[in-house]
This record gives C-alpha cells, structure tokens and sequence, in this order.
C-alpha cells in the first residue's frame, strides 16, 4: 500500500474527508454509468446504416424533458453541498480540547520548522507528536508560518493540506489515532527543491513522546574529543545560519542541529541520517539536493572529518 | 504574395495564421510535456535538472494555454463567424489584425527570454515560476535577471491582443449578422462565442492589471506582492484566479460550440433544444464568474468562503449537464456517420463525462484538502482542455478544412489519427488520476520510489509515444491533404449554416450577395422547401 494513499486515513479530519470522498465517488459512478450508457446505447441504435438515405425525423425540443434533466442534477447537488458544508463545519470549526498539543510549523526553502512553544523545543523536518484515543483525545493544532515563498503542509493520511503563506497565519490540526511514521511532502511549488521537501511525522505513545521531548529539552553536553569539529563550525559561517543551543550558533535560516542526531533523516527527509551522508551533506549539498540554500563550505577532508564528528556528537 | 499575409485584414488569413502559430506552439509545448514525462518515468531520474524541469512546466502551461489554446480558439472564431453569420469580415478589421501580431508578438517574447533573460546575473533563462507565477517567488528577491520580467511582459502584450480580439468579435455577432438573423437565430456557435468574448473582457482585464503591478513591484518599488514588506500573496492568487477560472469556460465555450455545430449535421438532426442551449451558455458565463476561489481551498479561507465557492462550483455542473444531455437528445432517434469530425465529438461526451465528475469531486472543498495540487488535478484539467478541448476542436479541424482548404482530407489518416490519440489520451489522462490520490503533488521534478507512483507514472509516460505519433499524423494529413486532396466543393457534409452556401475556399468577399435568413437553419430551408425549420421555430 501506497504509504501516501487518502483512503487509509488514520487521524480525525482525513477519516471525514475520506468518508465524503466514498460518497461523492459513489454517486459520481453512479451519474457515469448511467449517462455513458445512454451514450454507448445511442451511437450503437442510432448509428447510421447504409441503405439509409432520408432525413430522420426533426426534432427541435420538449420542455417536459428539458425540465427533467435540469431538476434531477439540482437536487443531486443540495446533497452534495449539504455533505460537503457538514464535513467543512466539522474540520474547520472544530473547538480543540485545552489539552491539545500545539505546534508551529514555519516553512523555508526547502525544509520545516517545527517549534512547540509549550516546552520550547525547536527541531526540524521530522514532526512528532502523541497518539490520540478515545479515553484520552490529544489532537494537535499546527500554526502554519512560511519564512520565505508558499508552501502546504501535505500528510494524506492526517490531514489535507493547508497553505503556509508568507505574511499569513494559517492552522491546521491532526489527530491519529495510530502510532506510527506518517510522510507527506510539501504540495505548493516553492522553488528548485519543491519536490525534495519531504514531510515525517512520527506518531507516538504519550510515554514515548514525552521521553522524545525530555531529550530535545536536555543540554547539549559538551564532548572534549570534538572539540576540532566545535571550532571549524564556529569560525566559519555554519553559525550564521544554524543554532546549537549553548553556543555561539544561533541562525535561524537553516535547521537548528542541537539534538541533529536525534533525527532519522537529514536534507527534509531526502537521506537517512547516517554519517556518511552526513559528511557528504557537508561536503557539497548539491550533491544530495541540487539548488539547496546551503551553500558548500569549502573544507579540507580533515576538517570535513572534524564537524561530521561534532555534528555526530549532537544527540 | 508574403507581403499580403503580413498587412493581410481578412478574418480568414488571420484566422488562418492563428490556427498556424498554434500548431507550431502545440508542438514546442508538446515536446516541453514529452521531456517532463521522460524525467518522470521512473523515480529518481536525472534526465535534466531541477531548475531545468522548473522552468520546463512553466514554459509548458504558459505556452498551452496563452499560445496554443487562445491562439487556436480565436483563429476559428475569426474564420467562421463572419462566414456563418452572412457578414463580409468582422466590425474591425484593422484592430482584428493589431490583435493577431500583439498574439504572436507575446509568444515570442515569452521564447525570447531563453536568450535574454540572463541578464547580468547569471540567474537562468526561461521563467521557472509557473504557469500561475505565485507571490512572492517571483519577487525580485526570489526570481532575479528576467525570466519573470519576460513571462510578465509576455502575458501583458497578448492579454491586450485577447481583449482587443473580444471586443471585436462582440461588435461582430452584435452588429453585423445578415437580415433575418435575429439574436435567437443564429448558429449556437455564435451565441458560445458571443459568451466566451465576454467572458475575456472581464477575466483578461485583471491579469493585465496584475501583470503591471507586479512590474511595479519589480521595477518602481511597489509592494502589491511583496510579502518581505507587507505585501499580500493571496491578492495575487485572488487576481490570478479571477482570470484563471473563467479561462477555463473562454477555452471550453468553443470547444462547446464545435460541438453543437459538428453533432448535429453527422445526426442529420436539429440541435435539441436550442433556447436552453442558449440560456445554459450565459448561466456557465455568469456562474463561471464566480467560482475562481475554488483554486485556494487550501489557502485557509472562512469556512463560509470555503462553502459559497463549493455551492458555486458545483452549480454550474447543471447548465453543463444540460449541454451533454441536449447533445445526446441530438443524436437519438438520428442516423449518426460516424466520420473523423464526429468521432472526435464522440470522445468529447465521454471524456467530458469524466471530466465534469472529477470537477464535482474536486468541488468538495475538503475533498479538494486532499487532491488539490496533487496530480488529480493535473489528470482532470488535462482531461478538460484535452479530451475536451483539443477533441473538438480536431473535429472542428477535419469539420472545415474542406471550407478553408477546398479539398478533403483523408478520411483513413484521420481515423488513425483519432485512434492513435484516444489509446494515448486514456493511457497518459486516465492513469494520471491514481498517483494523485496515492499522494503525489504536482510540480515535483522527482519522486521517492516508496510512494507506490512509480508504475502509473510509467504508464503515463507510454500514453505520450502514442500522442506523439498520432499528432504526426495530423499534420501530416493536413499538409497532403492540402496539396493533393479531392476537390471538396461548397457543402460536403450536406451541412445548414451559412458558411456552407459559399464557394471553398470563399472568396475575400466572403458573400457575392449578403444572404437574408429565416431560420436557424437557411441551407435546410433552401434543401427542404416542402418542409422548412421556420414553420417550427
């Protein structure tokens, strides 16, 4: 099974989209095989065979008829309206429990931020949060902000999309009702990478979930045998762009690397988060991920050496 | 001879040359979708780079919609109105012929930007924004050099052409038809592009507009689209989308309007209930106003928003199902020959079948949470503007080119021709629909192999070998058959409308002597005096 697919939701608001969606494909196949057919039957009988010579019998109209096909498919659309607006009250004015985590999620070129302003955990790209059940509902509730162009936050088996829209506060919500790792991609062209802009989030037990933010939320601890890598990092511009909480790397263009190893994946999910890759990430993005805004830093192998350890060191 | 092409004002010749620089439009926008399916065959692919695929579906939606189907479209509105109203040439003339070369003008300039949109940057060549050039990518912060400045400057001057077109083809069915023919007599192909000119007036005005914001914004310090400085990207999908919606019913109205002309001579019947067909035209035309905003479901729009644009939507699924159902009534208890014109036809009720449901889905604004952006969309509207669209107006094609030319066609290269492209439109089109609803957004040079894409991707990619060949065999059709075709004389197809009474190809004049109509049907009347239409109209 496709692990993309609409038609295995797991979360509130794609279970009411994936019911409407059965039935307005239902009725859908319903009108088709009814007109097409009447279609088929007509160029079958009506088809012209060679002996024929006179003009058919002109008709120009008839009311009574006209009047049929007019009403019949105006009273198929009040149903569908109807089923539409109580599937759109349902998502969009749903009221979210006081106990409902809340999360921003902030849109770059090309990767996400996700903040969770609750516990001050800051992490990207991978997007975690508890399991919903029916003795304790936890839906989340995600702020969607762009720092730069367009983007839509896109997991089919949470949730539709919504737009994160530069000068906009948009918000969507989830609630799964399984655990599990749920992808998704970014689904508003956003530039070059538009298409590497992949989107990971890991459903999970509320004990598992809150052990992952007690390791977000720990210090980093300071390694002595990386401390070459520390330096290499700090003088060139990596700082400018990245934070690591405790140090001087406080940039807020590209992901924030305090707990970096505590991701599967690096680059918005295009690699798994091994360190070769990871040496090769450093060495030349491009080469994972032609046009990302991180630039090549130029480095000699012994200092690629050093910031893949550092940056291993991060957990 | 060349020189009179150029200064040429007869609505033939630039109808003629319309039709001519879409065809060489159709081409390069097919070969741009040809190397956009080859990247996508299979996952992963590096047949050319990101930033090339970008501008690859940018130049491809730009150029098939502003250069191949309005281009195409006005060309045989250009010829045949005039012809089946009794009229010797449109109300303006000159400004007819200022609108073909603002047209073309544009589709150079949008093909100049290849070379010349470098700039002193180094920043790339062809536009890479889109088709629908969101906010703010094409900001200066975004798109340097000048690709976005050509794209802009592109839809601008044929967005002048459109409109200066439009108001010529209203003065014309307005002010020009022959004695007799009242606004209720006229071929149903009048009335759509009556609508359809209308309908560019108020849907190109605001792109036109939009377009010199965003210079403004680009070049004179504005902020219209700037969201660095407090500027709104959902105005410009508003002004995108204001134009793009109604596009779609300016592309389909002739398209609908071939339709209702090609049915009803291959049926040997009246087209079923004329007044309706007429009434359903201008209800699409109104409606078809106002349901742009269904395009930005996902943009986080008031519930009530979100509700209005539904209702909308899905409204005007009704006149459009009156259509198809009077196009049916057409041909029931009729003699239907099925030539190349009429197969095209055929193809059209069923795919546009498909295509009006998949709308109604689509119109569920939560449904649309899920399959908007997604490659559903992509199938659906290709569905619309190709197995729409592009059907008919192939049958229109085949239905004329004994009018414009004087000679037939061949009917067997026809027929392999519209065989070819109906195996090739269901194997890319039909396929399409599945990796949408697997989850696979639109706009993405490649994609993870785990996804479940990969076969219907395949599949799709096939289906374009097959379009291929059989465009080769249009055109080739039309080339031989212009050359070496038998004489085809005034009415072929023992047809009704006026154009049909005078020589092929007719004369500059149009008309030695301007007709005078009864009926809806004056070549009925003349063949069937015993019997004529306007004892029942």
């Amino acid at each position: 099974m496709s692990p993309t697919t609409i038609f295995a939701p797991v979360s509130t608001p794609a279970n009411e989209i994936a019911g409407l969606g059965v039935l307005v494909i239902s009725m859908s196949g319903a009108i088709f095989a009814v007109v097409c057919g009447l279609l088929v039957y007509t160029i079958v009988r009506f088809r012209r065979t060679h002996d024929e010579t006179n003009e058919p019998a002109q008709v120009y109209g008839s009311n009574q008829v006209e009047l049929a096909w007019t009403v019949v498919p105006m009273l198929i659309v009040v149903v569908l309206f109807l089923a539409t607006t109580g599937v759109i009250t349902r998502v969009q004015e749903a009221g979210q429990p006081d106990e409902a985590l809340h999360v921003v999620a902030i849109g770059h070129q090309f990767w996400w931020e996700y903040r969770y302003p609750g516990s001050d955990v800051v992490t990207a790209n991978e997007l975690h949060v508890p399991v919903s059940d029916a003795g304790h509902p936890a839906p989340t509730v995600i702020t969607l902000l762009s720092a730069d162009a367009d983007h839509s936050f896109w997991v089919p088996r949470l949730a539709g999309k919504t737009d994160l829209i530069p000068n906009r506060v948009n918000s969507t919500w989830i609630e799964p009702t399984e655990t599990g790792l749920y992808l998704g991609q970014c689904a508003q062209y956003c530039g070059t990478q538009h298409a590497k802009m992949l989107l990971r989030v890991y459903v999970e037990t509320r004990a598992a979930f809150d052990r992952w933010i007690a390791g977000q939320r720990r210090p980093v601890e300071i390694d002595a045998t990386v401390s070459t890598g520390r330096r290499i990092f700090q003088r060139t511009s990596c700082v400018n762009c990245h934070t690591i909480a405790g140090t001087a790397a406080n940039g807020r263009f590209g992901p924030d690397l305090t707990h970096v190893m505590s991701r599967d994946t690096i680059a918005s999910g295009v690699a798994p988060n091994t360190r070769e890759n990871l040496r090769r990430w450093i060495r030349n993005p491009d080469d994972i991920k032609p046009g990302s805004r991180m630039p090549s830093m130029n480095l000699t192998e012994q200092e690629l050496d050093a910031v893949t350890a550092y940056l291993a060191s991060l957990r | 001879m060349a020189n009179s092409w150029v200064t040429t004002v007869d609505h033939k010749r630039l109808g003629m040359m319309y039709i001519a620089y879409a065809l060489v439009f159709l081409v390069i926008g097919g070969i741009e979708a040809t190397i956009m399916r080859i990247q996508l065959i299979a996952p992963h692919q590096t047949f050319v780079s990101p930033q090339v695929f970008n501008r690859l579906f940018t130049m491809h939606g730009t150029t098939m919609i502003f250069f191949v189907a309005m281009p195409l479209l006005f060309g045989f509105a250009n010829y045949l109105i005039p012809l089946m109203i009794g009229a010797r040439d449109t109300a303006f003339p000159r400004l007819n012929a200022l609108s073909f070369w603002l047209t073309a003008f544009g589709g150079l300039l949008l093909y100049f930007s290849v070379l010349g949109a470098s700039g002193l940057y180094g920043a790339g060549n062809a536009p890479d924004v889109g088709w629908f050039a969101y906010a703010p990518l094409t900001s200066t912060t975004f798109s340097r050099g000048h690709s976005t400045d050509f794209w802009t400057l592109s839809l601008l001057v044929s967005g002048v052409g459109s409109i200066g077109t439009a108001i010529n083809l209203i003065a014309t069915i307005v002010c020009l038809r022959c004695q007799g023919m009242t606004l209720g007599k006229m071929p149903l192909f009048a009335w759509l592009i009556l609508v359809m000119a209308g309908m560019v007036l108020l849907a190109v005005s605001p792109l036109t507009a939009a377009q010199i914001m965003l210079l403004v914004d680009r070049y004179l310090g504005g902020h219209f689209f700037d969201t660095q400085a407090g500027g709104s990207a959902t105005i410009w999908m508003h002004f995108f989308w204001i134009f793009g919606h109604p596009e779609v019913y300016v592309l389909v109205l002739p398209a609908f309007g071939f339709a209702s002309e090609i049915i009803p001579v291959f049926s040997r019947k009246a087209i079923f209930g004329y007044p309706v067909m007429v009434g359903a035209t201008v209800c699409i035309g109104f409606i078809g106003m106002s349901v742009w905003a269904h395009h930005m479901f996902t943009v986080g729009m008031t519930s009530h928003a979100n509700m209005f644009f539904v209702l909308s939507t899905m409204a005007i699924a009704v006149p459009t199902g009156i259509k198809s159902f009077n196009w049916l009534a057409t041909m029931w208890g009729g003699t239907i020959a099925f030539t190349t014109p009429m197969l095209f036809c055929v193809a059209f009720l069923f795919q546009f079948l498909v295509a009006g449901l998949t709308g109604v889905m689509l119109s569920a604004a939560p449904l649309d949470w899920q399959l908007g952006n997604s490659y559903f969309v992509v199938a659906h509207f290709h569905y619309v503007i190709v197995g729409g669209i592009l059907f008919t107006t192939f049958g229109a094609f085949y239905f004329w080119f004994p009018k414009a030319t004087g000679r037939m066609y061949s009917e067997a290269l026809g027929r392999l021709h519209f065989w070819l492209f109906v195996i090739g439109f269901h194997l890319t089109f039909d396929f399409m629909h599945l990796p949408g609803l697997l989850g696979m957004p639109r706009r993405i040079y490649t994609y993870e192999a785990d996804r479940g894409w990969a076969t219907w991707n395949l599949i799709v990619t096939i289906g374009v070998v097959f379009q291929a060949v059989s465009i080769l065999v249009f055109l080739f059709n039309l080339v031989r058959s212009y050359r070496s075709g038998a004489l085809a004389g005034s009415d072929p197809w023992d047809a009704w409308t006026l154009e049909w009474s005078t020589a092929s190809p007719p004369p500059a004049y149009n008309f030695a002597v301007l007709p005078s109509v009864k009926s809806r049907r004056p070549l009925w009347d003349l063949k069937h005096p015993e019997d004529p239409d306007w004892r029942y109209e």
